[in-house]
């Protein structure tokens, strides 16, 4: 006797089942965001090894309406996912001094002042203020 | 011992989620502010175009692309598979081939500066 394995259909409906299922998507669509994003950084190296023109046209285009919501989309989406991976690095990088284990918070805290310190010093030195 | 290129894959992938959690906000915030038009100091064509003309910056710049689109690319194939769509191999060489295509592009640019 023969049978067609049974294949059980998956759907999208979990998603909305749970607020956590909800969160953890909206974590996991950070990257199209992320990579859109980048892939329009590529096309601004482009617009750069053209000439003073082309990055003319690219700061243009940067600022028409669609761009600036896509870039509030994408920073939101950018910290949204910068908040979800710290908060995971304790699970990542448990440390151990002696018996005991370091605090989940000392490690996550650590990397949330790192990412702090750097942001604002890629900000400062880019002549952001 | 079974072999796995999962540690091919997953490795760029958490150096790319890691590099993107501490740099990518404040990237995307540069921009922002240049789309809002006020456009830093580091984003005006003279300014830029001699900080990336360094070959640091230019390696800099091209390690950023690949891990940033590697890692988007990783993540986007397994949100895939979680909305149920079973062609994780046709998905997988879509989305890694968009970030190789992607981080060639810039290293072309990158040397064209």
């Amino acid at each position: 006797m023969s049978r067609n394995p049974y294949v059980r259909a998956i759907t999208a409906e979990w998603i909305f089942r749970h607020p956590r299922y909800l969160r953890y998507m909206a974590r996991e669509f950070s990257c199209l965001f992320i990579g859109g994003w980048t892939l329009l950084m590529v096309w601004g190296l482009k617009a750069l090894s053209e000439g003073p023109a082309a990055w003319a046209v690219f700061l243009e285009i940067l600022r028409t309406p669609q761009s600036i919501v896509f870039h509030v989309l994408a920073l939101g989406f950018a910290v949204y996912h910068s908040i979800t991976w710290f908060n995971l690095t304790p699970k990542a990088l448990p440390l151990q001094r002696g018996e005991e284990f370091v605090a989940d918070a000392a490690i996550s805290g650590a990397h949330f002042a790192a990412w702090a310190a750097l942001s604002l010093a890629v900000l400062y030195l880019a002549g952001a203020f | 011992m079974a072999v796995s290129n999962k540690p091919i894959v997953w490795g760029p992938f958490a150096a790319g989620g890691t590099l993107t959690a501490f740099l990518t906000p404040a990237l995307i915030l540069l921009m922002l502010l240049a789309a809002l038009g006020y456009t830093p100091d580091l984003l005006a064509y003279e300014r830029l175009h001699a900080f990336a003309g360094h070959w640091l910056v230019k390696l800099a710049l091209a390690g950023i692309v690949f891990l940033s689109l590697w890692s988007a690319a990783h993540r986007l194939r397994i949100t895939c598979t979680d909305l149920g769509l079973r062609a994780d191999g046709a998905v997988a060489a879509i989305v890694y081939a968009v970030a190789l295509a992607g981080t060639g592009a810039s290293v072309l640019y990158l040397l064209r500066i």
